[in-house]
This record gives C-alpha cells, sequence and structure tokens, in this order.
C-alpha cells in the first residue's frame, strides 16, 4: 500500500521502528529518577544540613551540631592519616573499648565489632521484620522514641530503614535492654516474650565472629578500607587494628554490640524541630 | 515422511521455560506456605539457619518473583515475539544460553540467601556475581528480543504489536533499575557494601523495588494479557487508543512510584508527595488498561462458562483493577500512616501477585502448552479446580491481610482512657495469630491449585508425547 510508506505520526514511527521504540521508552523510564534523585544527593536539606568536608568523609553541621561527632583528619609524617580524636583504642588489658567518643556526642562511624555485627544483622534478615525508621507520630515517640532523622543512617550501607513490622521497630534500641536480655532473646525469644513469633538465633552464641562463609577469614580491614572508600571517615590505625579489634568475641557479641548502639549515637533536642 | 513442514518457530527453549515456570510456581508456593506457618507456629524454624524465617522468606520472594515470573516473562516473550513478527528467534542459541543461564542464577540465588549472604536490599537480595549474572542474563534477552523484532518482514508485518512494547518497556527498565541499585564494592566473594547509605540509598532502593512491581510485574505481564486475552478469546483487543496512552503514561509514571515507600520517613517530604500525587494519577492508565482487556470479551462474555482458561485471565484483571486501586489508596499520606509497617502491604503485593500476576501467568501458560505440543489438556476438570483453589485461596490470603493490617495499625495507635498507649507491641503480635492461620490456610491452597497445574501439565506432555508416538507407528 502506498499510504503505508511515509509515518503518519510520531506513534506511527515508534510502531515502526523498534529502536526508536527502545530509546524513547529508555528516556521515559529514565525521567523519575532524574527529578526524583538526583536532587537528594545536592540538597543540604536532605541530610538536615549535615555535609560532607572533606575526600576522606569527615563532616560538619552548622545548624544542628549535636547531629554529628566532628573531627578532621590529616597525614602525618609517614604520609598515614590521622586524627586529633580515636573512635576506639586498646587498653592497658589489650581490650578494644571506645575512645574519645561518649554516648550522646553524634553519629560516628561504626567500630569494627558494631560493623561485623551490623554484617550479621543483615545475614540473618533481620530487617524483613523489624524497621529502624521512627515517623513523627505520637504514638511511635511513645512507643520507640524521637523520630528518625536521615543523618542517623548516613553511614549504613545499605540502610536498613526496613518496610515491614513483624516485630517493634530498632532504630532507638540501644540501651533499653542489658546485654544479657538480648542474649536470653535470641538464644530463646519466647521465654522472654512469650507471644513473640521470633526465630531463635542459637548458633551466633557458638560462632566466632572472625570467621566468615565456609570457615574464611571475616577481614574486617578490607570492609573498613571499603567503608573509608565510600565515604565512612576512619584513621589508617582504625583500618589497621580492625581484625585484632573483633578476634575473640562470637557472632552473638557482635550483634549485640549493634543493637545497642542503635540509636544511641546522637542526644537530640526536643525542642527543636529537625524537619519540616 | 513429511519432510517439507519444518517448524515455523523455535518453540524448544519456551517449552524448557514453561515448564521451568510451573515448577518453580510450586516451589515458590510451597516456600511461602511454610514461611507463612513460621509465623502462625514460631516452633516451625527448627533452630536451623538455612530455614529461619526472614531468610526462608527472602527464598520465598526470589522463587516467586524471579524464578517463576522471570521464567513466565522469558517464555511468553519468546513466544509471541516469533509469533506477533511472523519469524523465528533471532538467535535460538542465545535464547537457550540465556535460558540456561538464569536457570543457574535462580538456584544460586535460594542456595546462596539460606546460607546467609545477602545485600540486604529488599527485593534485591542477590550479592555481587550472582547479580552480574542475572544482568547479564536480563541484557542478553532483552538484545535477543529486540534483534527479532528488527529482524522481521516489514512487508507483512510492518507495525511492532503492542504486546511487544509492554516486553520490551520492561526488560529496559528492569536492567536499568537492577543495575543502578545493584552498584556496590565487594569486600569478600560473599559479600560487598552498596554504593548508597541512608537517604539516598532508600529512595534508589525503593525506586527498584516498586518497580520489581511495576515492570517485572506489571508491564511484562500486561505484555501477555494483550497477547494471550485476544488470543484466547479470538477478539482484537478492545481499543487501539487505549493501548498506547496505558504504554506511555506506565513507562513514564511507574518509575516514580518508589517514593511512597517512604512516607513521613527521613525522605525528604516532597520526594514523598511527589510519589503518592503520581501514584493517584496511576490510577487512570492502570484501570485504562484493565477495561481494555476486559472489554475484549464485550459479546463473547458467555465463554467464560465454558473456557476455564479465559476464566484466569479475565479474573486475573479483576484482580489487577482492584490493586491498581487499592496501591494509590495506600500510597496517600492519611491512608500510609496507617497502613505502612503493617500486613496490609504484604495482602496488597498478593493480591496483585496471586491475583494478577499469577493468574494471568497461569492462563498464559495452559494456552501455550495446548499450541506448544499442539494438543488438548489432559483434564479440562482439573483446570477448573485449579482455578477455584487459586481464587479462594487468594481471598482467604488477603482478607486475612486485610484484616490484620487495619488491627496492628489501629492497636499500635490505641490511646486508653488515661491518655496512654492501650497496647504492647507483644500484644499485637498476640492478636495475629489468627490471621496468620488463615494466611496460611490461604496460601497453602494457592499452593495445592499449582500442584493440580503441575500434574495436569506433566500428564498432557506424556499424553502428546504418546499421541505422536502412536502416529508414528501408524505411519510405519
Amino acid at each position: 500500500m502506498s499510504d503505508d510508506q511515509k509515518p503518519k505520526n510520531i506513534q506511527d514511527m515508534f510502531e515502526r521502528n523498534i529502536f526508536a521504540l527502545f530509546m524513547a521508552s529508555a528516556l521515559a523510564i529514565s525521567i523519575a529518577g532524574i527529578v526524583e534523585i538526583v536532587p537528594l544527593f545536592h540538597l543540604k536539606s536532605t541530610t538536615d544540613y549535615t555535609e560532607q568536608t572533606d575526600k576522606y568523609g569527615n563532616v560538619k553541621n552548622e545548624r544542628f551540631p549535636e547531629l554529628v561527632w566532628e573531627r578532621t583528619f590529616t597525614e602525618d609524617a609517614n604520609g598515614k592519616l590521622v586524627s586529633e580524636k580515636a573512635l576506639y583504642k586498646e587498653d592497658a588489658n589489650g581490650n578494644f573499648v571506645l575512645a574519645d567518643w561518649k554516648t550522646g556526642d553524634g553519629v560516628r562511624p561504626y567500630t569494627p565489632l558494631e560493623l561485623a555485627g551490623r554484617d550479621l544483622y543483615i545475614r540473618e534478615g533481620c530487617y524483613i521484620c523489624h524497621s529502624q525508621m521512627i515517623r513523627p507520630f505520637r504514638d511511635e515517640r511513645e512507643r520507640y522514641g524521637h523520630y528518625s532523622l536521615a543523618t542517623e543512617s548516613m553511614y549504613d550501607y545499605p540502610m536498613q530503614w526496613g518496610s515491614k513490622r513483624t516485630g517493634p521497630d530498632l532504630a532507638r534500641l540501644g540501651g533499653k535492654y542489658s546485654d544479657e536480655w538480648h542474649v536470653m532473646h535470641m538464644l530463646r525469644p519466647q521465654d522472654v516474650v512469650p507471644e513473640s513469633v521470633m526465630p531463635a538465633y542459637p548458633w551466633l552464641a557458638d560462632n566466632l565472629v572472625s570467621k566468615d562463609f565456609f570457615g574464611t577469614e571475616r577481614d574486617m580491614v578490607k570492609r573498613l578500607s571499603v567503608m573509608r572508600l565510600l565515604g565512612v571517615p576512619y584513621t589508617d590505625a582504625e583500618i589497621e587494628n580492625a581484625n585484632k579489634a573483633i578476634a575473640g568475641f562470637t557472632e552473638m557479641d557482635a550483634m549485640v554490640a549493634y543493637l545497642q548502639v542503635l540509636g544511641t549515637m546522637v542526644k537530640l533536642d526536643d525542642s527543636k524541630v529537625y524537619r519540616q | 515422511m513429511d519432510t517439507t513442514a519444518k517448524p515455523q518457530y523455535n518453540d524448544g527453549v519456551v517449552k524448557y521455560l514453561t515448564v521451568g515456570a510451573v515448577v518453580f510456581l510450586v516451589l515458590g508456593t510451597l516456600f511461602g506456605t511454610f514461611a507463612a506457618s513460621q509465623l502462625a507456629w514460631p516452633a516451625l524454624n527448627f533452630d536451623i539457619a538455612e530455614i529461619t524465617f526472614a531468610r526462608l522468606r527472602v527464598i520465598h520472594t526470589n522463587t516467586v518473583i524471579f524464578a517463576f515470573g522471570g521464567m513466565t516473562l522469558m517464555a511468553t516473550a519468546f513466544y509471541t515475539v516469533q509469533r506477533t513478527n511472523g519469524v523465528k528467534l533471532w538467535s535460538n542459541g542465545l535464547a537457550w544460553w540465556t535460558a540456561i543461564l538464569f536457570t543457574i542464577g535462580l538456584l544460586a540465588t535460594v542456595v546462596s540467601i539460606s546460607l546467609g549472604m545477602t545485600t540486604g536490599k529488599e527485593y534485591h537480595e542477590q550479592e555481587w556475581p550472582i547479580a552480574i549474572a542475572i544482568a547479564l542474563v536480563w541484557t542478553l534477552y532483552t538484545f535477543n528480543f529486540i534483534l527479532t523484532i528488527a529482524s522481521r518482514n516489514k512487508e507483512t508485518h510492518s507495525h511492532v504489536y503492542v504486546s511487544n512494547w509492554f516486553f520490551m518497556g520492561m526488560m529496559v527498565a528492569i536492567t536499568y533499575l537492577y543495575v543502578v541499585n545493584g552498584l556496590a564494592i565487594p569486600v569478600s566473594l560473599f559479600q560487598s557494601y552498596t554504593l548508597f547509605a541512608g537517604v539516598q540509598g532508600a529512595m534508589i532502593q525503593w525506586w527498584w523495588g516498586h518497580n520489581a512491581v511495576g515492570f517485572f510485574l506489571t508491564a511484562g505481564f500486561l505484555a501477555i494479557m494483550y497477547y494471550f486475552v485476544p488470543k484466547q478469546a479470538q477478539r482484537p483487543i478492545y481499543s487501539y487508543r487505549l493501548s498506547v496512552i496505558h504504554f506511555w503514561a506506565l513507562m513514564f509514571g511507574y518509575v516514580w512510584l518508589g517514593a511512597h515507600h517512604l512516607q513521613y520517613t527521613a525522605l525528604p517530604d516532597w520526594t514523598g508527595s511527589l510519589g503518592a500525587v503520581i501514584s493517584l494519577a496511576m490510577i487512570i492508565p492502570s484501570w485504562g488498561g484493565a477495561l481494555n482487556g476486559m472489554l475484549t470479551l464485550s459479546g463473547a462474555w458467555d465463554r467464560l462458562r465454558t473456557d476455564y482458561i479465559l476464566r484466569f485471565l479475565i479474573i486475573s484483571l479483576a484482580f489487577y483493577a482492584m490493586s491498581t486501586f487499592e496501591g494509590p489508596v495506600m500510597a496517600a499520606k492519611s491512608v500510609n500512616a496507617l497502613s505502612h509497617y503493617t500486613d496490609w502491604t504484604i495482602g496488597h503485593v498478593h493480591s496483585g501477585a496471586l491475583g494478577w500476576v499469577a493468574m494471568v501467568s497461569i492462563g498464559a501458560i495452559y494456552h501455550m502448552v495446548m499450541k506448544l505440543w499442539k494438543t488438548e489438556m489432559y483434564s479440562m476438570q482439573l483446570i477448573n479446580v485449579h482455578f477455584w483453589l487459586a481464587t479462594i485461596g487468594t481471598v482467604f490470603y488477603i482478607v486475612a491481610m486485610w484484616v490484620s493490617g487495619i488491627m496492628q495499625g489501629l492497636m499500635w495507635r490505641a490511646y486508653d482512657e488515661y491518655g496512654t498507649l492501650a497496647y504492647t507491641f507483644a500484644e499485637s503480635v498476640a492478636a495475629m495469630h489468627p490471621y496468620y492461620v488463615m494466611r496460611t490456610f490461604g496460601g497453602f491452597l494457592f499452593f495445592l491449585g499449582a500442584v493440580v497445574m503441575l500434574y495436569n501439565i506433566v500428564m498432557t506432555i506424556r499424553t502428546a508425547g504418546a499421541k505422536s508416538a502412536n502416529r508414528v507407528e501408524s505411519l510405519a
């Protein structure tokens, strides 16, 4: 047919040319990401005005200084990254303990043991049933605490906000129960909370956290280095000691260390409006 | 011997994928039913790490979405692209490689998740080696599909049929979103850290997450609808114009919806509102599409009485219409404040996944099995049995989740006369028990239906084999 030769309109052209249709749909699909996602990397309000100040991942927050633990990195004579404040240190007894950071000093990177615990939290799929994101409602405030801020998960690769509360929210779990309670609860949840439908995790107490899948070593040095690459500020010393800092601990210890730090990093000020 | 009648299409790979899809449907619903019973009776976790609820639930979602859904999408795309363009596949060998590699990737996903290897990103749990393989599979699938369309005879097939638009849109979107959300730095062979943290990570995660639903489970299955509903009803699609609007609105609109998963979270308000507004607007194209499918039956409604396969296809559109109405309602902030974090979301997903995706796939698979093996089904009556098991199972499931979800939401926000919270969290968990049992029962019915389907299809293939053997014998 002669009138079939020329496309009548743009839709007709797309239907005749699959490559044109391909390009047009790819374009239509990309728009949402450009409008919804790209600004989140640039608007300061997205992260409660917390800003990264250097390539190592150091941060500051001028509007709400209580949100972040500020420190600065410098290179020493040997070209190593050092800071005036240390996240953790080895004490006189050879234990690795928190150094210059105190509870409530602001969001900081996880210690190696906490980070290992967080990896286990992900391995066991805790996020399937527990959220870490408190919404600004009266009942959530009374049940869980102050609503969550973006800054609080800025070092979470990936975030664990969750989408379902088969169990309660854990964003501010830290400090609510004792370490012993957590151990009992993970060994036999129904002994502690009879109504619970949570599975038991007895193997956490049996396994050393320094071991990974199939008996390989859990390389925390590598993990912390990757974290710094992603923008989490660790000094060279903190990275170098990372494997020593988890030596001898069980998976249960690591998990409890992570659960106990949740929501304790920041002391939020009730008189302030952090989010519009 | 008849040597002139060469096979017109490459159907071997389609047969493989079709049977694979049904096997994964049985497995996926079995995993789901077992995971559901673990919530009703937590002792069923047996203290075995590999089958604890959280891992099994992820295995369930991956098996039903990516294994059953993915194999169905591959089978139907390879089946319909040949028939709507009047050509063989651009490369039959590549199609086989795609199918085999995909099967390996899926099995590796199931095993690795049961061992605890996961990215911790919902609906994107595959760790980096498997994720790379899956992305590669999807690219090969897209490539083969588009080149098959490009190789058509433009004299006889000047325009590309609408089902192909939807298939292609799905393939492009899935590859693009899956790859971006999957960007990560490996720390070992079994683990990686994603490139995106916190609030940006959450938005990117749900930008992908909602479109595992919007494109994988919607656009792809609409392509199935646009081919198989007219074929089974033996009538042309109701409206060409409506399908054009449906297509472009879906391509543009669906990608925005992820933000509605993050209402009232630390995601900026404007992003959530934007997600909610576009979600509401999506009712129009969704219902347009559902009507387009249903009205194709105008003047032939009586066939629903006799054609059980058509029943699956049409009820799937009813569920599609229902869940695409429910979704935007739940995206609205005031409703989301109640529904978010509750079982209502799970119910909503299943009204879409069981009612729409599985039902339309089942209809299409029965249709394809008869064409591919050139025979009637072993038992039409068993298709009817399957239809009722699936429908009643779905209704049980979603009703249980509506009640438990709304109840949870109301209990969490309830205050007593002294102005303090009326219920502890544990009390809300205890109150869910009867509904978790009911949900397990609904899921079990759906699983039984899948078993009936597998039996019916295996018997059909066996009798088809026997028939053709008889034919050869009688010729000799």
